[in-house]
Order: C-alpha cells, then structure tokens, then sequence
C-alpha cells in the first residue's frame, strides 16, 4: 500500500467541517492523514443558526460534529491555534503557536469576516460584529448592562443580528444604508411589507442612513451621527453591514487573489497552485463570492472528489436563491429578483389582510420563470424554485402561480414536470431522482425518507417540497398508503380518534359496531381502549372497557418476565418526604420486593404476585400515595432539578413547575407513553431536551422544548417557544397534548409524529401559538375535562370488591404460581434462571 | 393417577365476558375464556417466555380464528386448537370443556395423556 499523503485544512466551520465529513465518507483516511487548524476554541458549529444561542441553545446543540468524529485515526483537529503563514514552495504551513506541519495538498476554508465601515468611532468600546460564539459571549456580557442596542446593516445577517439584541432585551434599532431592508434579495414593495411587520415586534427601522461617526451619547453610551444630520443615541452597536472574504494568508504566499478579495479558485476548486484548494466564502469563482452555506459545501464536495479521485464533479456555480424566516417573517428571493433581465415581465400580488408580498418575474416571451420575490408567506417557494432552475414551463398566465386561488393545482404540476435531476435539498445535495430510489427502495414516510437521504435535514428549506416528492411518488408507484388499524378496522387511529369524539361512542362494542367488523384483537383492543380514556376518561377498569386493556393496564402494574408485576407510586417532580420514602421501604422489606430507583426518579418495586397488588396499593394509599401510571400509555414523570429553591444557579422554581405540570397531566391517556421534565436553568440538569415536553427556566421565563425522545432512536426535542409565562406554558402543553392525542398514529411517540407532522415545527406552531385551525379553545377544553375527571385507579379499585376479586392467580384455589421462584443476588431477589428452577426441583423432590 | 373425570372449576359468573382466568386441575394451570358463548380452556404456560400467564392475554379474533395474544411476546393461540399462529412448532395442549346449570367443568384427559 502506498505511503499515505499529509493533508492540512486551514479552517473548521462548517464547510471546512464538510469537507472533512465528505473525505471521510469517500475513504479519504486511507490515502491521507488530515491536519484541520480551528482557530475557533470550538470544532464547527452552526453559524446559521447563530442566534438560537440566546433564546436556549447550547455550544453543543449547535455543534455540528458528532461524538468521537476527530478521534479517528488519521484526523487530527488542531483548536485554538490559527494557520499564518503559507510556504508554498517548501510546502508547509506555520500556526500562530509556533507548530510546522508539512503538506501534499492544502485546502483553505479560512471564510470571511464582518465588514464593519471604517467610520470614526468603530472601534469604540461596545461595538461588537456577529459571527462567533465567543463574539455573541461578549454581546451577551456587555448587553447586560445595556438598555438600547443597533445594528448596523439591515441585510439578511443584520436582521438576524437584531432578533438577537431583541432576544436580549434590548430596545433595539436596525440602521440601514439603502433605502430598504434586503436590498440585495428583495424589491421595494417587499422590502416595505418586510419592514412593516419588523416595525410590529417592536424594533425601529431607519433606512437611507449613512453614518458619519459615532461619538459619546447623551442619554445613552454612543450616538451615531447620520450624513443627514439626524442622531440615534445607543447603548451597545454590532456590526453587521456584509462580509470579506478572508484572503490575508493567500495573498501573502503569492497565491492569486480577487481585485476586490477573495481566493481565485476554478472549476476544481484550485487556486492558482495546483497543490492549493479554497473552499467556501474565501473563494472566488468567475468573479464571485458565495455567501450562503450551500455553495460553500458544494465545492467542499467537489474538493473531496478531487482529493480521493472518488468523483470527477466540478463546480458549476450556484443559485444564490434564500428563503429564511427573520424574526418570524418569511422571506424568500429567487434568481432575478429585481426584473434586472432585459424585457423582464413581473407580476406582484399584494395581500394586506394576510400580510404577504409575492412578486414574479418571467422572461420577455413568458416561456420562463427568471426570479420572485415572496414575503411574509413563502410556501411557494420550493415550487417556484425548481420551476426557475429547471426551465419548467410556466402556465399561460403565469401570475397563476402566485395567486391563492390556484395554488394547490400548480403544486403537483410543479413536481411531476420536474427532472430527476433538480436538486431538492442543496444542503445536502439531494436530487429528485434520489428521493425517488429511495422510496422505491421502501422508504415511504417522511421520516425514513429524511434519514435515509438527508434531504430536509439541512436548513429544513426543502421539507415541504421532499413530502411533495414522495406523495407524487407514491401515486406513481401506485402503492396506497394504508393506515387500517388492523384487520378490524378500515380506519386509522386519528380516524377512530375522531368517529369516538364526533359521534361520542363510549364502548368498544358501539365502535366496532358501526365502523369495525369481527371481535377485535391485541392490536385495536388497547388503541379503542386509549382513545375512549383520552375522550372521556371512564375508569378504565369499568366492566365494558376492562377487556380492552392490556395486562399492564388490566392490573395497574408492569408485567415482568416470568408474570409478575412490578409497582410504581407516583413522585411528582421527583420530590418524596422521608416519610414516604420510609413507607415504600417498608412495603418492599414486607412483601420482599427488588427495589430499583428509575431513569424517572421514581422507585419501582419489582416480583410482586397479582394477589399483592391490592395489599401494596392499599398501603401506599394509605400513606397519602397514588398510582404512577407507569403501566400506562400515559404520562410517566415530570423529571425536575432543584431550582432557584436551593441551587445557585437556578433562575426559576422549576421543581414546583415540575409538580403541577405532573398533577395536571397524571393519568392522561394518549397513542403511546410520554415524558417530561423541568430544569431550572440552561445547565439542563432534568435533561428536558430528551423528553416529550421539555421546559427549561430562563430569567425571561420558561423556553418549551417538544417532541424529545431519549431510547432508541434519541432525538432532541425542538425550541417551541420562548419566554413563557406560568399560564401561557400550561397552554401550549395542553393545546400540543390534545393535538397530539388526536392526530398521532397507534404508539407513536411524540418525537416520530413530529418528524412526519406536514409542515413540521412551523406547522405545529402555527396551530399552536397562532391558532390557525381555531381548535386551540376546543383544545383546552377537553385538556380540561381530562383533568378534572382524573382518578387514581388504584384506590378506584380498592374500593370495589367485584374487582378485587380478579386479583388472584387461580379463580378455585388459593395457592400461587408455583413457577414463580426467586434467587437471591446482591441482597435482593431476582427472578430464577430456567437452570436454577429445575435444580431446585430437584431439590424439593429429593427431600 | 389418570385422572380423566370432569373436574368443576368455576362458576361461569366467575369468567368475565372475553377474558381469561386460571384454573387449577391436578397441579396443572388451565386458562379459560368465555367468548362467542363459549368457555375455551388451554395451557396457561406460554412456552416463549417460560410463565404461566396466557390468562392474563387480550383475545379476539383473526382471519376469523378465535385467539388469545400472549401478554408476554405477543404470539397468538388459536383457542380451539392452540396452535400457535406465529410458529407452526409450538402448540399448547387444548382441554374438553362442559357448562351445566353455569358451572364451568373441565376434563383433564388430555392432560393426563401428555403427562403420562
């Protein structure tokens, strides 16, 4: 085997962090060994979604590497240590710390830093620009004692920037140069409806401002003086007026660069030595920089093919087109926004009562789409995208295309004239032809379409336009996407969820009935018997529903391996008196059960018989206990921290939120079980993240997190909505249970119905937090009625000598399951081996 | 040691209308389910996980066999047979079973044949 090359990358953002991703992936480790220099203290991370760090996210949410990713060997990553200078002929580069570290081939993705206007007074203590994590530190540190904040620059990072001073607390200003916000994406009207609803939220606009200097304020740290005359005194200015490529290191080792900056870079990504690569916003191509994510990867991959001759592709340019949601506005521009093509036609549809802007421009004959501009509503953007970059056709009337009325016809036009070579998802380069073998090849839900190609897992941009794909695809391949229950039903749950309700049937017999056929079985049984809970709440134990229940439900505790059960009490938050805690260990000692503390902070009580359930659960009701539910597909535990209470860090009570949060939803039937958990400040120490319904404090009150799962396939839940309070938190998590409770599948978690949720988190908030379907009143009041009809099933059953009669092995005779036979390990029981029964019967026969 | 005769075991009010119960006949642990008017009484040992809980399982039916889904693994038991629908292998001994005047009697032989 040949010796392997030495491969140094000058930068790890997140195109420099790609490239390394598609190396590996190409077997890129066999043929070199790869130095990466991060000048950064941390590996890549998200830049795009820079301002979720102060509305809740973490370094490690936003990280983009995953765990043990440069521990490979052959990877050595290099932080904190920045590249300075380039010996091309020796071939080696030099780091600020003094390290020589020699090469076969080089790639720079050094990227660009904030341009910030060399007016008097920019180097004032707090200014700051917006683009690392140790800048927003410093944002965040000074913005503390600040009242005011204005950025400069009203472009798609300004407003970005803004939303993170808002985000802050700060009263703040946007200063632009043009005469509109966007000036580059969007057009007048556009930009006018854009700063309209900006001005909504509360931050002021001011366009068509040139600043002079900045000098000390009156009322306020700076003021900024305008060519104009006029003045704005602010506490705290960022800068945020463009991007330069970084090309210092280039230009220094006589590598060709731009007239106005930049690395010249070709078809292969090379610069003007053949050994040299740049990728990313330090490139330039045909005279262009790049400065969207996107293209940046691109060449990453390019550069990889190049590298481990795995691909001979070359960069062919890229659409610069964006859609981007600013400060809750949807923003979207493609191609020739401006009608800047000779004899350009453009259409505009303005809707004041929506508030959305739709702007289109098609060639002089009206045989093609050039560019659009959409604001406030930028669902066509997907649509119109593909028709631009593939050529498509336009209708007779183009302006149908933005027009409401026609909307939905055009969609599935779009889609099926689309070639299966138009890139879907430019994150990760996913093409219309991929999705289609991957849903040939059976990936046929939203779910394992996204992590089987990636596509939609990028940005998010494409998601609608990837469920569009695979619908279309499904009707072609003729495959009809059954959701029958089982063979009982010709209904899927939400169906039946919604025949119950309507048409309020109240037993399994009515429903099967009228809309099933047969007797029923293990499968819809238990999903009948969910949703007649989830509606009306009866005792599930009643005579009609107690067939339809599951073991566990039958006799209110969790079936283990060898038919006993084991029992948890309810310990809300976490939180149990000595007390209690006395009670459950006296009840273990007594009935000579293994006791183990949950994941949940709880404590299970594992080998009990059925005809001790009832003496146990007599017990801990006695001592003020209830039933944990944790036989149920219900809510399980709200797990919690100490909070402000006693920690030093803690900035919310997030222990009695924990609390009334589990009273509130205990006992709450539902598709499949679920879980909570409050922490009392970002230090996450109740891992809410991992839960269902995840709340986290912050000093501007509770951040919810939904749709988290821990297990086997772990995902985080997603930031819903920020700085809530008591009331509006208990809201949102009643209004997404009671959705959830209708709309999932039969034990879907809430983590997989939010993946294939159409539309997704945006979705999800728009019925949520806006109301759009207007269900959130009724929502709430059946989340209500759910609540005050709660009862603990197991006094219920204490209660009622019919059914404790059930709780026996043996309908005619007293004794127990002889095969149940415990061991002794560790000072408590376990369940006997098969080999240690029968050596005990040997035993027992032998005396 | 055969014992062949019928054996009373319950009340049929003890059998609630699609469930299962356990019986004891002969040291021997006997599920019994009363659905479609009918008592059907089979093994109470589930040989896939080693416990004596087919009572304990949710019944119904399937392609229009009666069964009962084991509340362990999940395999289904046809309750004239039960053969095991899922491992055409594994069958659970099947017991004749008789109601006079509501009470519920069960017939041990071909337990006792297996046993012997």
């Amino acid at each position: 085997m040949a010796e392997k090359q030495s491969l140094v990358v000058v930068g790890n953002g997140m195109v420099g962090h790609r490239l390394i991703e598609n190396l590996v992936e190409a077997g890129g480790l066999n043929q070199f060994d790869i130095t990466v220099f991060g000048e950064e203290p941390q590996a890549a991370y998200d830049r795009v979604h820079l301002s979720e760090y102060f509305t809740g996210s973490s370094v490690d949410d936003l990280s983009l590497v995953s765990e043990g990713f440069y521990d490979k060997t052959g990877l050595n990553l290099i932080l904190g240590d920045q590249v300075t200078a380039i010996d091309a002929d020796q071939k080696t580069v030099q780091s600020e710390s003094g390290l020589t570290v020699a090469y076969d081939r080089l790639v720079l993705a050094t990227g660009s830093y904030p341009f910030v206007p060399p007016v008097t007074g920019h180097d004032r203590e707090n200014t700051f620009v917006y683009r690392t994590l140790d800048d927003l530190d410093a944002i965040r540190a000074t913005a503390a004692g600040c009242k005011t904040g204005t950025v400069v620059g009203g472009g798609l990072l300004g407003l970005e920037a803004a939303k993170a001073l808002k985000d802050l607390g700060l009263q703040t200003h946007v200063v632009e140069f043009a005469p509109r916000l966007m000036a580059v994406q969007v057009d007048d009207d556009g930009g006018a409806l854009l700063r309209r609803k900006i001005e909504e939220l509360g931050v002021q606009i001011h366009t068509s401002k040139n600043t002079r200097q900045i000098v000390d304020g009156d009322n306020a740290f700076h003021q900024m003086q305008f060519a104009d005359g006029e003045s704005l005194d602010t506490d705290l200015i960022l800068f945020s007026a463009g991007i330069r490529p970084r090309d210092n290191l280039a230009r220094e080792s006589g590598l060709e660069v731009g007239e106005r900056g930049g690395i010249v870079i070709n078809d292969d990504c090379r610069t003007s030595r053949k050994d040299i690569f740049a990728i990313g916003e330090c490139a330039l191509w045909e005279g262009k920089i790049f400065g969207l994510v996107a293209p940046g990867y691109q060449m990453a991959k390019v550069v990889a093919g190049q590298l481990t001759g795995s691909s001979e592709s070359r960069f062919k340019g890229a659409d610069m087109s964006t859609k981007l949601k600013l400060m809750g506005v949807d923003v979207a521009s493609i191609g020739d926004a401006h009608g800047a093509t000779k004899g350009a036609i453009s259409y505009r549809f303005s809707d004041e009562e929506q508030q959305s802007y739709k702007k289109l421009v098609v060639s002089a004959n009206k045989k093609k789409l050039l560019g659009a501009v959409l604001v406030g509503d930028a669902s066509d953007y997907g649509n119109l995208l593909q028709m631009t970059l593939n050529s498509i056709r336009p209708p007779k009337n183009p302006a149908e295309l933005i027009l409401p009325a026609s909307s939905g016809q055009t969609e599935g036009q779009g889609i099926a004239a689309l070639p299966e070579t138009a890139q879907i998802c430019s994150c990760f380069d996913v093409t219309k032809g991929d999705l289609s073998s991957a849903i040939s090849a059976g990936c046929q839900d939203i779910a394992s379409l996204k992590s089987e190609t990636k596509a939609g897992t990028g940005c998010g941009g494409c998601s609608a336009l990837v469920k569009q794909v695979l619908d279309h695809q499904l009707t072609e391949l003729g495959v009809e996407v059954k959701k029958d229950l089982c063979e009982h039903f010709a209904h899927s749950r939400q169906e039946l969820y919604h025949l119950i309700r309507v048409e309020k049937l109240t037993t399994f017999k009515e429903v099967i009935a009228s809309h099933g056929q047969g007797r029923g079985c293990d499968i819809c049984k238990p999903t009948v018997g969910s949703i007649l809970a989830s509606c009306w709440n009866d005792f599930i134990l009643k005579d009609d529903h107690a067939p339809l229940q599951d073991t566990n439900d039958y006799f209110l505790a969790n079936m283990q391996k060898d038919g006993t059960y084991s029992v948890v009490p309810r310990v809300p938050g976490g939180e149990i008196t000595p007390e209690r805690l006395i009670v459950i260990g006296e009840i273990a000692k007594d009935f000579n059960l293994y006791t183990k503390i949950t994941g949940g902070q709880r404590i299970d009580l594992f080998g009990a018989r059925v005809d001790q359930l009832p003496l146990i659960w007599q017990r801990m009701v006695d001592a003020g206990m209830e039933t944990g539910h944790a036989y149920g597909k219900s809510l399980r535990t709200v797990k919690s921290c100490v909070g402000s209470n006693w920690c030093r860090y803690g900035v919310q009570d997030s222990t009695s939120m924990a609390i009334a949060i589990e009273h509130r939803y205990r006992g709450v039937r539902s598709p499949h079980k679920f879980k909570m958990a409050v922490s009392g400040c970002t230090r996450e120490c109740a891992e809410a993240k991992s839960k269902d319904v995840g709340v986290i404090a912050t000093e501007s009150g509770w951040n919810l997190y939904l749709g988290g799962n821990g297990g086997m396939k772990p995902r985080h839940a997603d930031l819903f909505a920020t700085g809530l309070s008591d009331d509006e938190l208990v809201r949102y998590i009643d209004r997404f249970l009671m959705f959830y409770i209708r709309t999932a599948d039969r034990l879907q978690r809430t983590s997989v119905w939010l993946e294939n949720l159409e539309g997704g988190l945006e979705y999800l908030r728009e019925v949520i937090a806006n109301d759009s379907l207007g269900i959130c009143a009724e929502l709430e009041d059946e989340m209500t009625h759910l609540v005050s009809s709660y009862q603990c099933e197991w006094k219920n059953t204490l209660s009622d000598d019919e059914k404790l009669k059930r709780f026996n092995h043996f309908i005619n005779s007293d004794q127990k399951d002889p095969a149940v036979v415990f061991v002794n390990e560790r000072e408590q029981i376990r369940p006997a081996r098969p080999d240690e029964k029968s050596e005990q019967k040997i035993a027992v026969q032998q005396l | 040691m055969t014992n062949t005769h019928w054996n009373h075991v319950a009340h049929l009010d003890q059998l609630l209308p699609d469930l299962g119960g356990c019986v004891l006949v002969n040291d021997h642990q006997i599920a019994l389910f009363h659905l479609a008017g009918k008592v059907f009484a089979l093994d109470n040992y589930d040989p896939f996980s080693c416990a004596n809980v087919i009572s304990r399982g949710l019944t119904g039916d399937l392609n229009g066999r009666l069964v009962v889904a084991s509340p362990v693994y999940k395999q289904h038991f046809d309750l004239e047979s039960g053969q095991c629908l899922e491992d055409e292998n594994i069958r659970l001994n099947v017991y004749p079973v008789s109601v006079i005047d509501d009470q519920v009697y069960v017939c041990s032989t071909v337990l006792a044949t297996e046993v012997a």
